[in-house]
């Protein structure tokens, strides 16, 4: 009887490629994006990216608010790293006014701006550490956050979204116990670098599932767009930084960690490495920084004391023309560039000389790498999507606008 | 110092060039809207120029002036690091401009954006659906003479109050699941 059966055996299945729906609320895909893949067998054929569940209308809803006003709304798109939004912003509408901010306001965006990259990259590293099953990696990374978050809240009063920036400056100075709290806190991330470090890096199954998955070579890479860790991880020593220093970032020391394969272990490493170099330039921040005043001295943009307000009638009628009317920002357009914690995050700003800027375009490093997220799945199985994904370290608000 | 890449494109293409100015850190040419793949082409290949990144497609609509609209393409090169922002004007009466999504392979996705926010068409591009919006939806929200409150719901549900226990057994409980096996 065996002569029977295996002639059906050798004959050719057919086979047709299936067609598969991932997301939008896939727990996987964190942040809201939907993945149209064509399936053959586990293999990935192609992969058609779905973006926008998430649109709130950032750049409309800037474009009827003042130019203070837009700072909640900052917040918002990458919230993970709402501080370097914040700085972002106000650095291209201070370029727009030809406005120059007192050093201890750029030490402290400096500083503040390397907090978040900080959540951010421990967030990241965090997830994809879940994802694949690493629960304790996870614990110890959002102890990290919650840790730093603290600081963030002493500093804005806010955890999450902060509107710490404002244009001209800052909303206010570093608390007092600032430096104690940080050594604190600086000690107690070495330790949690430490810990991830050994769970992870040499890690069997961590190494397996992200050692030449979701790669890609460098000319791709630049030919997508793509920028920050994932440029980086690629071998492009690429950082605006460094490149085109801002705030303060010429005067403190640092070092660009650069991949070799652009895998996602390499994406993992990078983002631990500048973990540290972060940390070394928030120490270097708090060494070198002098007190003085936070805001610009320049009442056409920055609101008056508050005694000032409540007590004289310049004071009030110029905090009542500021809040109403907003910054008269000359008219002009600009592209201003700062490294988000994702990539180059770009603010392409026009005003036409009133209150309230007649566009706000953001250039969101999230979104331009769902342009070409595909690349680095298709041609790899579909749990491959997982770490390649977290790695990618999508943020939805940010993606979407 | 970047403003001998103005110079290039000036020497290259004579005709095209329409304006070119450099005012807070930002070099920009403008140029006629036809000729924005052979410059940008140019300045791609050119070992002077080198601009290997583009780093984003913007467009900018300023509603009471001719021509309305302005697409906006800021080029960088990771070589010599230098940037430089390519205009093109775009009138309303003729909104389509020539895609470069042959060039970069960002463009592609970046051109969808613009069109879907601004109503820009590119000319030759591929693939060019919506990013943001949903497919059902009508307009070009980014446009100054769209209203912000305009809304579009998405499903017939959203204008009626489903939240009742009637409601719910009219549109949920009486109607086929997809797929029923139900004869």
């Amino acid at each position: 009887m065996a002569e029977d059966v295996s002639p059906t055996i050798d004959q050719d299945i057919h086979t047709e490629p299936m067609l598969l729906q991932m997301g939008p609320s896939h727990p996987a895909t964190h942040g809201t994006v939907r993945f149209n893949l064509t399936m053959d067998g586990e293999t990935i054929v192609k992969c058609d990216t779905e973006i926008g569940y998430l649109h709130r209308g950032f750049e409309k809803e800037s474009e009827h608010s003042t130019w203070n006003q837009v700072f909640p709304y900052t917040d918002r798109l990458n919230y993970v790293s709402p501080l370097l939004n914040n700085f972002g912003y106000a650095l291209a509408v201070e370029k727009l006014l030809e406005l120059d901010v007192p050093p201890r306001c750029k030490w402290i965006r400096t500083l503040m701006g390397e907090i978040s990259r900080l959540t951010d990259h421990l967030t990241a590293t965090g997830a994809s550490a879940l994802e694949l099953g690493a629960m304790s990696a996870f614990l110890y990374c959002i102890e990290g956050r919650e840790i730093l978050w603290d600081l963030v809240e002493q500093v804005t009063g806010a955890r999450l979204t902060v509107s710490y920036g404002r244009v001209g400056g800052l909303r206010d100075d570093l608390p007092e116990n600032f430096e104690e709290d940080w050594e604190y806190v600086r000690e107690r991330l070495y330790e949690i670098h430490e810990e991830i470090r050994t769970l992870l890096s040499r890690n069997r199954i961590f190494l397996d599932r992200t050692q030449g998955t979701g790669a890609i070579d460098p000319e791709t890479a630049i030919d997508w767009g793509f920028t920050g860790p994932i440029l980086r991880s690629a071998g492009v020593d690429y950082d605006v930084r460094k490149d085109h220093p801002y705030f303060m970032y010429d005067e403190v020391d640092f070092d660009v960690p650069v991949g070799e394969t652009g895998d996602n272990y390499d994406r993992y490493l990078v983002r631990l490495e500048e973990i540290i170099q972060s940390i070394r330039i928030i120490d270097q921040c708090l060494e070198k920084m002098e007190p003085g005043p936070v805001t610009a001295d320049d009442p056409r943009v920055v609101l008056p004391e508050k005694d000032d307000v409540y007590n004289t009638i310049e004071g009030m009628i110029n905090h009542f023309k500021l809040v109403f009317e907003g910054i008269q920002v000359p008219a002009g357009e600009v592209y201003s560039y700062t490294e988000g914690s994702n990539g180059e995050l770009g603010f392409h700003i026009v005003s036409n000389g009133t209150g309230k800027p007649w566009k706000v375009g953001i250039r969101s490093p999230s979104m331009i790498h769902m342009g070409g997220i595909h690349e680095l799945l298709e041609g790899g199985m579909l749990a491959d999507i997982i770490p390649t994904f977290d790695t990618i370290n999508m943020i939805g608000g940010e993606c979407d606008k | 110092m970047a403003e001998i890449l103005i110079d290039y494109v000036r020497e290259e293409y004579e005709d095209a060039v329409l304006e070119s100015h450099s005012r807070l850190g930002n070099d920009t040419v403008v140029v006629d809207k036809d000729a924005v793949p052979d410059v940008i082409q140019f300045l791609k290949d050119d070992d002077r120029c080198k601009m290997n990144l583009l780093r984003q497609i913007s467009c900018v609509d300023y509603d009471n002036r001719h021509p309305r609209f302005e697409v906006v393409y800021v080029l960088y090169s990771l070589q010599h690091k230098h940037m430089l922002l390519v205009r093109a004007p775009v009138p309303e009466d003729d909104c389509e401009v020539p895609t470069i999504s042959h060039l970069y392979r960002t463009a592609g996705w970046l051109e969808r954006e613009v069109w879907d926010m601004y109503g820009v068409t590119f000319d030759g591009h591929p693939d060019l659906r919506r990013v943001m919006m949903y497919e059902e939806f009508e307009g070009h929200p980014l446009r100054k003479d769209y209203d912000k409150q305009d809304g579009q719901p998405r499903t017939e549900f959203l204008s009626r109050e489903r939240d009742s226990v009637e409601e719910f057994n009219i549109y949920v409980k009486d109607r086929d699941a997809a797929g029923s096996r139900d004869e």
